[in-house]
């Protein structure tokens, strides 16, 4: 825990998709350690390093809400555009919204707000000049100036996330008086195991008084 | 063609007036509320679509700014008759090859496609490289104010089916809202735009997208709609140079004084302003409508 980090966000809305409830999405109650993992790689990650959520902080009460949308149905084949460019012509490239549409609903969060403690290891790709301190320098400039490498966001991109370091002597922000007492979460997505050919791993969600504590992803269930 | 090299983040206020800005299909194309304020919502998706149909009226065929994600009503017969020619069929999920070409295929995309440069695309989800993380984010727009939404009963002096010949006519529904502005955020990142080729002619172009894009979407359905002020954060840093929130919480909307109790009617009902003085060193602001 020597490398480790805090950082505030929060947002006006979240949606951390539930993987069995995806083509009517619906979020999770509270932010993954995967999102989690996405969030502080979108302000600094490197090849070298890999982030490991160690304890989610939920600071506000849980709240859903519905929007219903149209989105598109289908994926862009390969093949196509292959094809187009072999023959240079980009106008057999295209999708029609309106042939393929499908409404989907979507139960997302309302006004959230975390605290990501994590930390990183190294990974075999690290060498000699990636010093922990470094990166660690690195994350912390970047997370107190506001910097990031794309604005990270709280499951999908119509979500942004607004962040804040939370500095090494600082308190932590309030957590809301209606999440004291134990709440279990069920079981939860950690992270994907993209070593393994994309294998979701699970572990079980326990939060205690708006704490949770995320197991090594070793420890996760496959 | 080299991509941009600074980070940036816009505000852009919209009005509607009488209309309905975007509708929701889960409440009988009511105009989209927030449940817990009442603030009329119009997702990001609503407005790619208008950024990605004004860029196909003003950019037609030129090469490099084809659209992908179409709606036929920007469709040319050329188009048409590639698509019948096409037939398109599913084709198999297949990865392609090697890393190396999918990124080509990428590229290609990018190159070609104004909306998957900006917004990105997911071709085939087999291959990472297959996804593009366009460098233009946006969240949802809501109202600054709660809105009314109004039921409008409407007649029409026809009849579609025979047999309903004898009632002369039918009747419908519209829903407006009366007025409505609307402020929307948008977050540009300059290091994603430089894995797509997001160039500063394309910057330029989605400013005057965001401007323009209610001059070429009137309907019957939309009222009046206008952009009112598009303001701009440009980082000197292509990182970034201050956390996006402090920036947007520097442009202030308010109602003139003495009117904060009455509905507001009209955009001079708002006054805009942006705290210049708060604004950290690095970033300059420009006022682009």
């Amino acid at each position: 825990m020597a490398f480790g980090v805090r950082l505030h966000i929060w947002g006006e809305r979240a949606c951390f998709t539930r993987p069995e409830l995806k083509t009517e999405r619906v979020s999770y109650d509270v932010i993954t350690p995967s999102a989690a993992r996405g969030i502080l790689e979108a302000i600094h990650w490197k090849p070298a390093i890999r982030w490991c959520v160690d304890r989610i902080h939920v600071l506000k009460p849980i709240r859903f809400e519905s929007i219903r949308r149209n989105e598109v149905a289908g994926k862009l084949p390969a093949g196509t555009v292959s094809k187009a460019m072999k023959t240079g012509r980009v106008d057999e490239v295209h999708y029609f919204v309106d042939q393929n549409r499908q409404q989907r609903a979507a139960t997302i969060l309302r006004d959230v707000g975390y605290v990501i403690e994590a930390h990183f290891e190294f990974t075999s790709r690290a060498d000699d000049s990636d010093t922990p301190g470094k990166h660690l320098d690195i994350f912390n400039r970047r997370a107190r100036q506001g910097q990031c490498f794309h604005m990270p966001c709280l499951g999908t991109r119509e979500f942004p996330a607004a962040f804040e370091l939370i500095e090494a002597d600082e308190q932590m922000p309030v957590v809301d008086d209606g999440l004291s007492g134990e709440r279990d979460l069920g079981f939860m997505l950690h992270d994907i195991d993209f070593a393994n050919g994309k294998t979701p791993r699970f572990f079980r969600a326990k939060m205690q008084d708006g704490v949770i504590e995320v197991p090594p992803f070793s420890e996760a269930l496959a | 063609m080299t991509a941009i090299a600074n980070r940036y983040e816009f505000v852009l206020l919209f009005d509607v007036t009488n209309g309905n800005p975007n509708g929701d299909p889960d409440a009988g194309n009511l105009p989209r509320l927030d449940p817990e304020t009442n603030q009329g919502l119009v997702t990001d998706v609503c407005l790619k679509r208008k950024i990605r149909n004004y860029v196909a009226l003003e950019k037609e065929d030129e090469a490099g700014y084809a659209i992908y994600m179409q709606e036929k009503s920007v469709l040319n017969n050329q188009h048409k008759k590639a698509y019948d020619a096409l037939d398109i069929k599913p084709e198999p999920k297949k990865l392609p090859k090697s890393e190396a070409k999918a990124r080509e295929l990428t590229a290609w995309m990018c190159q070609n496609f104004f909306d998957v440069r900006t917004f990105g695309a997911v071709m085939t989800t087999e291959v990472n490289s297959g996804q593009v993380r366009g460098p233009v984010q946006m969240a949802f727009a809501s109202s600054i104010d709660p809105v009314v939404p109004m039921e409008v009963s409407i007649t029409r002096m026809a009849v579609t089916n025979e047999k309903d010949l004898e009632k002369e006519r039918t009747m419908g529904r519209k829903h407006i809202i009366p007025y409505g502005l609307y402020r929307v955020h948008g977050y540009v990142s300059a290091k994603l735009a430089e894995r797509t080729g997001f160039t500063d002619a394309d910057l330029e172009l989605l400013w005057r997208a965001l401007i323009n894009m209610f001059e070429h979407d009137r309907s019957a359905a939309r009222g009046e709609m206008s952009a009112r002020k598009l303001i701009v954060f440009k980082h000197d840093n292509p990182m970034g140079n201050a956390p996006a929130h402090l920036l947007f919480d520097s442009v202030k909307v308010e109602r003139v004084e003495g009117e904060a109790d009455t509905p507001a009617r009209h955009y001079s009902d708002y006054r805009v302003t942006v705290d210049v003085e708060a604004l950290p060193a690095g970033v300059s602001v420009e006022e682009r409508l």
